[in-house]
């Protein structure tokens, strides 16, 4: 059993009780909600003549649904404008803050609340969304419910759960030029799986850890629950103090002083104790591309799709419906795979960063003419600073097109959904069949800028050959 | 779909049921119920949909289609069942369409906590054993008693162990899966653990004039 890691530290300090069935009763921080898993937990309370707790604990934002083309109200589909209403009614019935669109601090949930300086180090933070894991490179236990512990949360401010057991997966050297922290997570998965992070926390330490910024930690934290891990979390440093300083929400004037304090002394002890260590070597990790069907079935840019004899005997099952799905061949090249939809957004690589390293490689280049490319901004703040930088002027001018703030097609809830058997590359987090609106639908996970290299090739590229 | 849906209430002891096999690992959240269909502001009409993509696939072959399957109420499947998202419009499909209880070699942490927060009980068990269930073609109405209080299963023929984390089991054993009421028994502990909160009060300033 783990012993002093963050993890330990964070979940004792939130514990409320032992429930009676052995799980513990652990209170959340922070809870975070959205249109689409929180109109239900809202009626549940409804039903059970229950309050919402604590209010001022939880924020909204509405991110889902959004069309990213018109955002005008109401809008052109009934349902989106049904469910945008019903928690804008929860929102005001229940005086619950709400970033609504054209607030400028709307945006996808996992976006918002760290460039607001809501999440913080040492919280517990949930929210009806797996992707709550992102939260967890504040040095935050994060992690996603279900609708019915969206309602526990509204209704007593605490979860039932049984804790977790803690991996760290050491990350030695340094990334080299050209491969960024989407890399780094996608060949984890490749290496561990996507099922070896059931039961664990992961937390990411290492040089190459370290040396990332405060947005590449999000991407690795935000894809924890890819590799099975329903929280992934960083310990706090400078850059994680530095980039929650004078954020709307950080604690200000004395209680800076006093926090700063109190997050040094959430940090893993140096002779803590793990369930799990795992060791990754940074330096030899080439830009990483998904072929399959889940996020654990990638390559190298410069490797094969694998053959099915180089598979375990329990990857083989879903390769070889991975195979028949892409249809694409076993041995093939990923590289030079056409594609025909280029995406560019969502709570995994849909910041500020991610559209500036992809305008670098689009700056005076042409999408290729059979490609459609669109940029959806990850908020209201990324894309004003966006525009403010000149960034979508850039995409402009290269053919993406420029959208506004949302999930947008990384599940494909609005009208941004690929058609037919179109192959997608996109810097989001899920490659599930079907996952980007058509049921045959194939995507290609990738870093934004390999997305960015693939838009002006027409095929999967490598990105070094643009940015070296 | 089942015409009459009642959602399961207080203590699950026993279930008694026939198996549906769905064969696959990582079958995740977004098979089980696409995402056009979470545009939704309640669960009810998510059970006709459950599986739609790939029963549009199957046309008309696919386990939950399958006329011998249409009473079946125990799921039996491979391993990381409920992968990827945190819908809980997956199990609610699963248990709309009839879907009492779960066998599978494995499942997705958040997929879990669902169900077990919606009253479907999942079970593990070995693969071989799991194999052994979803191969049995020629049984093809095999009914399962599923006994919590063991737990085991048996059948005509078969009798085995499964295995489902004791602190689920008590919950469903005592009717205290439905969290809500239990949580809050616990009221002055958690505004004790509010105000003991260090952020709490860092944060207090901020929060009112935001």
């Amino acid at each position: 059993m783990s012993q002093d890691t963050l993890f330990d530290k964070v979940w004792d300090l939130h514990k409320v009780s032992n429930l009676r069935g052995g799980s513990d009763q652990i209170f959340i921080g922070l809870h975070l909600i959205h249109e689409v898993t929180s109109p239900q937990a809202f009626g549940a309370l409804k039903d059970k003549n229950l309050k919402v707790k604590f209010p001022d604990r939880t924020v909204a934002t509405v991110d889902h649904i959004v069309p990213t083309d018109n955002q005008s109200r109401p809008f052109k589909d009934n349902l989106a404008e049904q469910m945008i209403e019903t928690l804008e009614n929860n929102c005001l019935e229940h005086k619950i803050k709400f970033f609504n669109i054209g607030s400028g601090n709307q945006g996808i949930v996992h976006v918002v609340a760290p460039e607001l300086g809501l999440t913080q180090p040492g919280m517990t933070i949930a929210c009806g969304d797996s992707h709550t894991s992102t939260h967890g490179a504040f040095g935050s236990i994060a992690f996603g419910i279900g609708t019915s512990q969206v309602r526990d949360v509204l209704a007593t401010q605490t979860i039932a759960m049984n804790k977790l057991k803690v991996r760290q997966i050491w990350c030695e050297n340094q990334l080299s030029n050209g491969v960024f922290a989407k890399d780094l997570v996608l060949h984890i998965i490749n290496k561990l799986g996507v099922k070896a992070g059931v039961g664990f926390a992961y937390e990411f330490a290492g040089p190459a850890i370290n040396a990332l910024s405060m947005e590449e930690r999000m991407t690795i934290c935000n894809m924890s629950i890819e590799g099975g891990a329903r929280c992934g979390y960083i310990n706090p440093d400078e850059k994680t103090f530095s980039y929650i300083k004078n954020k709307l929400y950080a604690p200000k004037n004395e209680h800076w002083d006093n926090a700063l304090t109190w997050w040094e002394s959430l940090k893993s002890d140096e002779n803590s104790i793990y369930d799990d260590v795992i060791k990754i070597d940074a330096s030899k990790i080439e830009p990483t591309v998904t072929w399959g069907i889940t996020p654990g079935q990638s390559v190298g840019i410069n490797q094969q799709i694998p053959l099915l004899d180089e598979l375990s005997p329990n990857d083989k099952l879903v390769a070889e419906e991975a195979f028949e799905y892409m249809s694409f061949k076993p041995g093939q090249s990923i590289k030079d795979i056409p594609v025909e939809v280029c995406f560019i957004g969502s709570c995994t690589n849909g910041r500020i960063s991610d559209l500036r390293i992809a305008a670098k490689v689009l700056k005076d280049k042409k999408v290729s003419k059979n490609v459609k490319a669109f940029v959806v901004p990850g908020s209201e703040k990324v894309a004003n600073k966006a525009k403010q930088e000149g960034l979508d002027q850039i995409f402009k001018d290269s053919g993406f097109q420029w959208r506004e703030p949302g999930c947008s097609m990384c599940l494909a809830m609005n009208s941004d959904k690929l058609i037919g058997n179109q192959v997608s590359a996109s810097s989001s987090n899920r490659n599930f069949k079907g996952r980007q609106g058509s049921p045959k639908g194939r995507t290609l996970l990738m870093s934004p800028a390999m997305v960015a290299a693939a838009a002006i090739n027409g095929k999967v590229s490598d990105v070094r050959e643009f940015i070296n | 779909m089942k015409s009459e849906f009642t959602p399961p209430i207080g203590k699950i002891t026993k279930i008694y049921g026939q198996c549906i096999s769905l064969i696959g690992n990582d079958i995740d959240t977004d098979r089980i119920i696409p995402a056009r269909f979470l545009k939704c502001i309640n669960f009810d009409s998510l059970g006709e949909s459950v599986f739609a993509d790939d029963r549009k696939n199957f046309k008309g072959r696919h386990p939950f289609d399958l006329e011998e399957n249409k009473n079946a109420s125990i799921l039996v499947v491979n391993s990381n069942f409920g992968c990827g998202s945190s819908r809980e419009h997956a199990p609610q499909a699963l248990m709309r369409w009839g879907i009492k209880a779960i066998i599978g070699e494995s499942f997705a942490d958040i997929f879990y906590s669902n169900c077990i927060a919606i009253g479907i009980p999942c079970f593990t068990l070995a693969k071989e054993l799991i194999q052994k269930l979803q191969k049995n073609k020629d049984d093809k109405f095999l009914f399962l008693e599923i006994d919590l209080k063991k737990p085991l299963a048996k059948s005509k023929d078969l009798n085995f162990n499964l295995e489902i984390k004791e602190s689920s089991r008590k919950m469903f054993m005592s009717g205290e899966w439905d969290a809500t009421s239990t949580l809050l028994e616990n009221e002055n502990l958690i505004e004790n653990k509010f105000t003991k909160l260090p952020y709490i009060k860092f944060n207090s300033s901020a929060y009112s004039n935001g």
